[in-house]
């Protein structure tokens, strides 16, 4: 037993030096040469960081897509959905009110163009993306609001939108953050 | 078809094709047969002269438990303390606070268990330090120490008959530098080229292109990710587990996470064929818990994907199916595919929020971790099947009027106690603990703790109790994923959950190993024409029915009030 308890801990210690110190190490080392070195991959606007890449952020303004509702306000100090359940009426009633700002915002909109994920929240409160056609109900007021050609920011969206992985494997993808700062950038 | 089917069928295929040849692999390995990754060698052999073992000494089964358990004990210790003052220690750049006793008790039982259920949230709740040298560390060690025990089960079914089983020192570190360690590296670098953080560096600021400060937390995620799903574990990194972006951050990342999470369990079970030479029955095996998986993850699929009825009332458009607590980068036929392997494998790390899934969802979901044994966790999934099969040998053998004999050996009165407590546990954790649980937000609701008994659910109604129901399903299954809108972080829950995760764990890993060694130990009987052949197509089915039943008569009352009253009522 004694020598159990001995060899125990002599044990731990070689293994905490293997797999906690050199095996994070050496991944952090590789990480360097990656894109954002291991850190995030970092979007800049005019030489400033705005933002990461694959962390979403709050949009509001009627000239920017919008993204996701998110249960924790697109702040990535932490991360979390909402939790509600299928059949929570305090839920329901906070589907109804999104839907209603989304039809205020988007004159012409009919409330069966609007894909499920514009008005519910995601897991991780953070999501950087919204589907195609949460981008495509959004064209008419952005165009409307920036004084563009729709087809022109038709095109910028189709630009900015991710096909499914090796165009076979998985849904496609706008990244909000992305179009937005292409959009700026025009 | 579209591509977000296609894309699971895709994985699944991707999982057998690496699982297959990787669970012969580890038959060579566990045997000390000669393997590509033989150049190992020296490094194995300076760890056991560091560490003073000598593995030429063998062991028996109850030799090989107590080293397993102390050395489990040995980590409870360490990383209880390490939690409870990782505020003094360095390592800390967001100055996180270091934890309660309570929390700490419940975190390093859940993860020493490899169960990995997080009352705390990653980026507030623990240090750099802790997260590598103590979560990270154990997510590691917890995943080689079930894989061990399963080694010690595969070893007494390998002879005839035989006391030796091997040295237990040999197959926990073997998991690890054969197996855990070099593919977390390919996995890590995957994750790390693919936009998960790996880096030291503390918190992040901004100001977004609104004009909004914006902190972002980061750290040695890719580290901590690979193996929380090659081992089974489930831990996140962050607190929305792999739902966050940076933890899962595009469809194919998703595509190596959940492969990883599969690929072991599957291979444990080929390589059990391999090394005890019964190929036949491993895929007898491999077939029943298939076939389970499936009967599991069709009507999951088609919950999810079918959208959520309350919300189609309002008249949106669910094209692809149901999006609460979902992320767009999967869709929901991804999730709904992981919702169901992360059950049936005890990983239990969520890329989208059970508690927001459809009702008959969550009840997949609760009754593929109340079964816990289609494939189930790193080398205990198998152990756990191992129960079943016990019974289906003795039900089988009553049936047909002859002593139940498993693989030559002949089971006795004391093996199937072991395996009638091992199967009676699960049930009285589980039912017992949401039964006290249901009891204290009833009757007091306003007990003075961090988060009051009124205050626990996040949702009224059936679906309020299926919550709790979930917790302590996912505290005894080893899973640790939860209905993460329950109030779990207080005293009480910490120390139900605690106690329950540390009885779930070890007590069916000390049940089959002993009766694996006690069977072992007997005289070996050559198979005649009045054996019960344990690899057929009948016993299979046999094997199915008594999970089935079992499953059915202990849980339906529980799964009636939660899930399935919550359907019918929006049936409504």
């Amino acid at each position: 037993m004694k020598n159990y308890i001995i060899q125990s801990i002599r044990l731990t210690l070689v293994l905490i030096v293997l797999l906690c110190i050199l095996y994070p190490l050496g991944i952090a080392l590789a990480g360097k040469i990656s894109k954002g070195n291991g850190s995030g991959e970092k979007l800049t606007k005019n030489g400033k960081v705005v933002g990461y890449a694959l962390i979403g952020q709050s949009f509001t303004k009627p000239e920017y897509f919008w993204g996701r509702p998110s249960a924790v306000a697109y702040n990535a100090a932490g991360s979390a959905g909402s939790n509600k359940g299928p059949s929570n009426p305090d839920y329901l009633k906070e589907v109804s009110n999104r839907i209603d700002t989304l039809l205020k915002y988007n004159p012409g909109l009919k409330k069966s163009e609007i894909p499920a994920d514009m008005v519910t929240a995601s897991g991780s409160g953070l999501d950087p993306n919204i589907s195609e056609q949460g981008a495509a109900i959004q064209i008419n007021r952005v165009a409307k609001a920036r004084k563009l050609d729709q087809n022109k920011v038709k095109e910028l969206v189709a630009m900015n939108t991710l096909k499914p992985f090796l165009g076979l494997f998985g849904p496609s993808s706008v990244n909000v953050l992305k179009l937005n700062l292409a959009l700026d950038n025009l | 078809m579209n591509t977000e089917l296609i894309g699971i069928i895709a994985t699944f295929l991707l999982t057998l094709i690496i699982a297959i040849p990787l669970g012969k692999y580890l038959a060579k390995v566990f045997a000390g047969e000669k393997v590509w990754t033989d150049f190992l060698k020296p490094l194995e052999t300076g760890i056991y002269k560091l560490s003073g073992i000598n593995v030429k000494e063998q062991m028996n089964w109850k030799q090989q438990l107590k080293a397993l358990l102390t050395i489990n004990i040995l980590w409870l210790v360490y990383g209880f303390f390490m939690l409870i003052f990782q505020d003094k220690l360095p390592f800390n750049p967001d100055g996180n606070a270091g934890m309660t006793a309570d929390l700490a008790f419940n975190t390093i039982i859940s993860f020493v268990a490899n169960c990995n259920l997080q009352h705390y949230s990653g980026e507030t709740g623990v240090s750099y330090l802790t997260q590598q040298f103590v979560l990270m560390f154990l997510q590691f060690v917890s995943a080689a120490t079930g894989i061990a025990a399963a080694v010690v089960l595969f070893k007494a079914f390998r002879d005839k008959t035989t006391t030796q089983l091997g040295n237990f020192w040999e197959f926990f570190v073997r998991a690890i530098t054969r197996l855990l360690l070099p593919l977390s590296i390919v996995i890590a670098l995957l994750l790390t080229f693919n936009g998960t953080p790996a880096s030291y560096e503390g918190k992040d600021q901004f100001i977004s292109v609104q004009g909004d400060t914006v902190h972002v937390s980061r750290g040695p995620a890719a580290q901590m990710i690979a193996i929380k799903h090659l081992g089974t574990n489930g831990g996140g990194y962050f607190g929305a587990n792999s739902a966050h972006p940076f933890e899962n951050p595009s469809y194919f990342t998703n595509m190596v996470e959940v492969i990883a999470q599969t690929i072991i369990p599957l291979a444990m079970i080929i390589a059990f064929g391999y090394f005890i030479r019964r190929k036949k029955l491993a895929w007898t095996i491999f077939g029943v818990m298939t076939i389970g998986l499936f009967m599991l993850m069709l009507p999951t699929l088609s919950s999810e994907l079918g959208g959520n009825p309350a919300l189609a009332k309002l008249g949106i458009s669910q094209t692809t199916g149901a999006m609460e607590g979902k992320e767009v980068r999967f869709g929901p036929a991804a999730t709904a595919y992981w919702s169901t392997l992360t059950t049936v494998i005890s990983t239990g790390s969520v890329n989208g929020m059970h508690d927001s899934t459809m009702p008959l969802t969550g009840l997949w979901q609760l009754l593929a971790m109340m079964i816990n044994a289609f494939y189930g966790g790193c080398g205990v999934g198998l152990l756990n099947y191992f129960i079943y099969l016990i019974i289906a040998v003795f039900i089988s053998g009553l049936m047909v009027g002859r002593t139940p004999e498993f693989l030559g050996h002949k089971v006795e009165a004391r093996e199937i106690k072991i395996a009638a407590i091992i199967t009676l546990l699960s049930p009285f954790l589980i039912l017992a603990g949401t039964a006290i649980a249901s009891f204290v937000f009833v009757n007091h609701g306003g007990a003075d703790w961090a988060v009051q008994p009124k205050n626990w659910l996040n949702n009224p109604g059936f679906h309020g109790f299926s919550e709790m129901l979930y917790e302590v399903t996912s505290s005894n299954a080893n899973n640790g994923s939860g209905f993460e809108g329950l109030g779990d972080n207080n005293v009480f829950w910490n120390l139900l959950t605690g106690i329950i995760i540390f009885l779930g764990r070890f007590l069916p890993i000390i049940g089959p190993v002993a009766i694996a060694g006690l069977l072992g130990a007997k005289k070996f009987i050559p198979e005649s024409a009045g054996t019960l052949k344990t690899d057929t197509k009948t016993f299979a089915l046999m094997t199915f029915a008594v999970i089935l039943v079992l499953n059915a008569l202990s849980y339906f009352p529980a799964l009636a009030l939660g899930p399935l009253a919550e359907y019918f009522t929006m049936l409504k």
